[in-house]
């Protein structure tokens, strides 16, 4: 197990050098010159020039590549070329802010979906299986700047429950921070629930299909007894790898909920890095959003082979 | 006989379909007193499983009883509460399901399930129950149980699964158990072990027994009366010694004659055989369902549905004319001539000199850099053998030993890590991609499982038309015409070429890749396990196909097959495959006589005989078949050999000795010496510890 875990560390390793080439090479393909966006479009030839060769611009793409990667791995992340401030502990920041509102919607979505699946499967072919398919698929299909949208409405400026920004202060602490992250908890639950929900749903039904839980049963166990012990043990197997993989969503990939609910996390600062031109910044998160994603995934993996002893003792 | 245990009364299981209601059981009487032993005996499709999952009154989703009362005990349990169907389940009845290798939880230690039911009806706490699940499993004589106990069921050994599940379905002391098939799935070897477990077992807790199953020989060892089940219904039911020496239905001669003994070869007579396939629920004739099959059928038979009569004390038989059939009736001699081998065709013989297959271990990485490989896995190791032109040669061991691997490397699908395979003089290529299409159209192959073999999206005529324009250059118009004979050659009607495989029976799919592989008329066709995937009574009439085509074509096999009656019956020469080698190759007469190998003597003591007068050998093998990635060393068969010398076993390789000019086999010990053994009771050795 554990060898299996650095082999796949490894790999993780190798994603994100490759990674690291490709963002490094696409930044360098982005029109415009940094020195130009510093200095503006009416500096001299001069100026430029001497800029260029402090920033190390006119060196060699590979020794620019290298040093931006060693200075990178070593935690110096330059600095902002919008706001001139140090990127690391703003990205740090955003990401436990990230972290925060991923969290949330896990807890928000994750056990009712799994409740979901479970009775869609044990009540397979029912009206209530029905409901819950038809409902939870109505729902994925809604995009997120509508269901926010629609919470915010209703929610925040109609019955006043809760704020409709979720804009939240950069040092404010978890429980500080909890009414705000409702909202777009919620919007991300709509998302999730269908996916995981329809997983734990096929899962189960495959499980409950199975020669062992008729085993179970002919045991004379009752019935939570089987469902509990045996059933959701290798049902939910399947779940579990996606809500893992979801993680590298969750943290790095919610440009429009944050958008939608104005809050601080590495979605947005994406997209500020993108819209500002600030290419240390656009670096920066890009790579730490690919490291997030590749291990969310080893994560997946690792949980998964972790729950399943043929995987775990071979 | 008393109250019984176990009374069924006029049993009648449906399914809920898109067609209707279909009728699986239908009017099923039987009972079982305490202690009683019933063997229900059928082929699939003959509501057996059905009607054992209907005593439990555990149905699949569309399954419900339509008809009819199962008592047990006191307790009706058609109309029992669902808490007290979970007081019966595991505590009342205990039931051993096909495969033990689905049967258990695979993500629950091996111990936890069986504590499960210690917890659920003995009332015990979890510690006791874990000492009692360690405790059970002791019982079924697994060594180390409490190590066992901690194991997850894919760390053991599917003879090993079948004694936990053995010793689940005990833990409670039930007064029946059920046992559905519970040896199918496991080989021949390990299948007399858990045998003798289940017979001693159920001696001791004095459970009564239904044991479910299509094989007649366990059902002679193990049962005291036998009911067999025929599309739905119960078509004869006695005590075992009359249904064996005078069935009063003519399925059950069909049956019994189908089943090639360990005597009969196909010089002398092809089998008999039960024509045709059971019919499906929606199917069945108005009168007798054995009708279409039946070669006494008369047209009363056709106009009314027989009564299921008591003939005798203690016989049923659902036969208007068991009388005949009492009269010492065993079915209509079959007019066809025995099979005699023919001239043969004059080609070339294929040998194998020195075939080795080694499989790598060690998965993405292993193949880059073949140094941090494991050690491979030894599949084939050293394997001569030639196949004399227009014989069956007969290539028999349990499963893991190597037989389809060699098999596979003779037809180009594995290449050979070493050695090499020789058509006559000519040096075939290692790959099927390598060979000539002479080559290719003269050496064939039938899989052992027809429904992956046929592509499901071609119909019958299209599957046999593209070998013949790919191996026999047959212009289009001409095909038509060859593919209408070769499926008359098998037994098949021409119309069957316009069908597709999902329409067509196990037997007939199988009847279908046989045409394909004799179509572009091969000299040699490989025939891995053909039979074995299907039901007894087709298994006959394949046995006897092969037979005939060999006879008209002059063709040559390799029969490869764990069943030794199938291959005592076919083949000519037998050779004897354990751990990737040969250890015992001769003529069939020579094999299957003194002085065997002692793997060939475990193998032939092994199989449970269709006649309970036959005398049982109780010779057995310790264990299951090795790793072959960690070979033992010596002798490979040393640490299951019942007749182990000692030391020289251990350390050196056997030496092969000369029986005869034909006979050979490899053995430390002398042949004078084998044959003295073997010709004494071996039932002085014994040696059967975890299957």
């Amino acid at each position: 197990m554990l060898s299996y875990v650095a082999r796949r560390l490894l790999f993780v390793l190798l994603t994100l050098l490759l990674s690291s080439l490709v963002i490094f090479g696409v930044t360098q393909l982005l029109p415009g010159d940094v020195a130009t966006m510093i200095l503006g479009r009416f500096a001299t030839p001069e100026a430029l020039a001497r800029l260029r060769g402090e920033l190390g611009l006119d060196r060699p793409l590979y020794v620019q590549y290298w040093d931006w990667l060693w200075r990178f791995v070593k935690g110096d992340w330059g600095t902002s070329l919008a706001t001139g401030t140090a990127i690391q502990p703003w990205v740090m920041e955003r990401l436990r802010n990230s972290a925060m509102l991923a969290g949330v919607g896990l807890v928000m979505s994750v056990p009712l979906a799994v409740v979901l699946g479970v009775v869609a499967a044990m009540k397979r072919d029912s009206w209530l299986d029905h409901v819950i398919s038809v409902f939870s698929l109505a729902l994925v299909g809604l995009p997120e700047f509508v269901t926010g949208l629609v919470f915010i409405g209703v929610l925040a400026l109609g019955l006043k429950w809760l704020p409709a920004s979720s804009a939240i202060e950069p040092d404010a602490g978890f429980f500080d921070a909890l009414p705000k992250l409702i909202l777009p908890g919620l919007t991300i639950t709509l998302v999730m629930l269908a996916y995981v929900a329809r997983m734990t749903r096929s899962g189960t039904i495959e499980v409950l299909k199975t020669d062992y839980i008729r085993t179970a049963y002919l045991k004379g166990l009752p019935a939570h007894e089987v469902i509990l012990n045996h059933v959701l043990r290798n049902a939910l197997l399947p779940t579990v790898t996606i809500i893992a993989i979801s993680i590298g969503w969750l943290i790095g990939g919610l440009i429009v909920t944050e958008s939608v609910f104005g809050y601080p996390g590495l979605g947005r600062l994406l997209l500020y890095s993108i819209q500002h031109r600030d290419l240390p910044l656009l670096q920066a998160v890009s790579m730490l959003v690919v490291a997030i994603y590749s291990l969310a995934n080893l994560l997946a993996d690792v949980v998964y082979a972790y729950l399943n002893p043929r995987i775990r003792l071979s | 006989m008393g109250t019984p245990l176990l009374a069924l009364d006029n049993l009648t299981v449906a399914y809920d379909t898109e067609e209707g209601p279909l009728a699986a059981v239908r009017g099923v009487s039987l009972s079982l007193g305490k202690g009683d032993r019933y063997g229900l005996v059928g082929e699939s499709g003959s509501g057996k499983t059905t009607l054992g999952l209907a005593v439990l009154c555990y149905l699949a989703g569309n399954g419900r009883v339509t008809g009819g009362a199962i008592r047990f005990g006191d307790a009706d349990l058609l109309t029992a509460s669902a808490g007290e169907l979970r007081r019966v389940w595991g505590g009342r009845i205990g039931m051993v399901y096909q495969n033990p290798a689905t049967a258990l939880n695979p993500s629950l230690r091996v111990g936890e399930q069986i504590a499960e039911v210690a917890r659920a009806h003995l009332g015990l706490g979890r510690g006791e129950a874990h000492g009692k699940a360690v405790a059970m499993l002791a019982k079924v004589r697994l060594s180390d149980p409490a190590a066992v106990a901690e194991r997850y069921p894919h760390e053991l050994s599917g003879g090993m699964l079948q004694r936990a599940l053995i010793a689940m379905a005990l833990t409670s002391n039930p007064e029946l158990l059920i046992l559905d098939e519970p040896t199918t799935a496991l080989d021949v070897t390990t299948e007399a072990v858990v045998l003798d477990l289940i017979e001693s077992l159920a001696e001791e807790y004095g459970s009564a027994i239904l044991y479910i199953t299509h094989n007649l020989g366990v059902v002679a060892r193990l049962c005291d009366r036998v009911g067999v089940m025929y599309a739905g219904e119960l078509v004869e039911e006695a005590p075992v010694n009359d249904l064996y020496h005078l069935p009063l239905h003519p399925y059950t001669v069909g049956l019994l004659g189908s089943i090639p003994g360990l005597d009969a070869d196909k010089h002398r007579a092809p089998l008999s055989t039960v024509p045709g396939r059971i019919p499906r629920p929606n199917e069945l004739p108005a009168g007798c369902v054995f009708v279409p099959r039946c070669q006494l059928a008369e047209d009363a038979c056709r106009a009314a549905r027989p009564l299921y009569e008591t003939v005798a004390p203690r016989r049923s038989s659902r036969c208007r004319r068991w009388l005949e059939l009492a009269g010492g009736w065993r079915g209509a001699a079959d007019t066809s001539p025995p099979a005699v081998t023919a001239a043969t065709s004059g080609g070339a013989e294929l040998s194998a000199q020195g075939v080795k297959k080694y499989f790598p271990t060690g998965g993405a990485i292993g193949n880059l850099l073949p140094s941090l490989a494991g050690p491979p896995v030894r599949a084939v190791d050293d394997i001569s053998l030639s196949l004399p032109e227009g014989t069956t040669v007969g290539l028999v061991g349990e499963s893991g030993c190597g037989k389809t691997t060699f098999g596979r490397c003779l037809v180009g699908l594995a290449e050979p890590t070493a050695g090499t395979v020789s058509l006559g003089e000519n040096r075939l290529s290692p790959s099927v991609a390598g060979r000539p299409r002479p080559v290719l159209r003269r050496l064939q192959m039938v899989f052992q499982n027809p429904d992956a073999s046929l592509n499901p999206s071609l119909t019958v005529g299209r599957a046999i038309g593209r070998q013949l324009a790919l191996l026999a250059d047959l212009p289009a118009d001409r095909r038509r015409e060859r593919v209408a004979e070769l499926l008359r050659s098998v037994g098949l009607p021409e119309s069957y070429a316009a069908r597709l495989p999902e329409e067509l029976s196990g037997g007939e799919k199988q009847r279908v890749a046989i045409a394909r592989a004799f179509a572009a008329d091969p000299g040699i066709v490989i025939c891995d396990e053909p039979i074995s995937a299907l039901d007894v009574s087709v298994q006959g009439s394949l046995l006897n196909l092969l037979s005939e085509l060999q006879a008209s074509r002059g063709a040559t096999y390799l029969f490869i097959s764990h069943d030794l009656a199938a291959v005592r019956y076919i083949s000519d020469y037998v050779a004897v495959v354990y751990l990737g080698r040969l250890w015992e190759i001769g003529s069939t007469a020579e094999v299957f006589a003194p002085p065997f190998h002692p793997y060939t003597e475990a193998l032939l003591a092994a199989i449970p005989v269709p006649d309970p007068a036959t005398p049982r050998r109780r010779l057995r093998l310790a264990g299951n078949v090795p790793s072959s990635v960690q070979v033992p060393s010596g002798c490979r068969f040393h640490p299951r050999c019942p007749r182990q010398l000692g030391q020289i076993c251990e350390t050196e390789e056997p030496p092969w000795r000369q029986a005869s000019s034909s006979h050979r086999l490899c053995c430390h010990i002398e042949l004078a010496e084998l044959q003295r053994l073997q010709r004494l009771a071996p039932s002085t050795v014994e040696a059967a510890n975890d299957a």
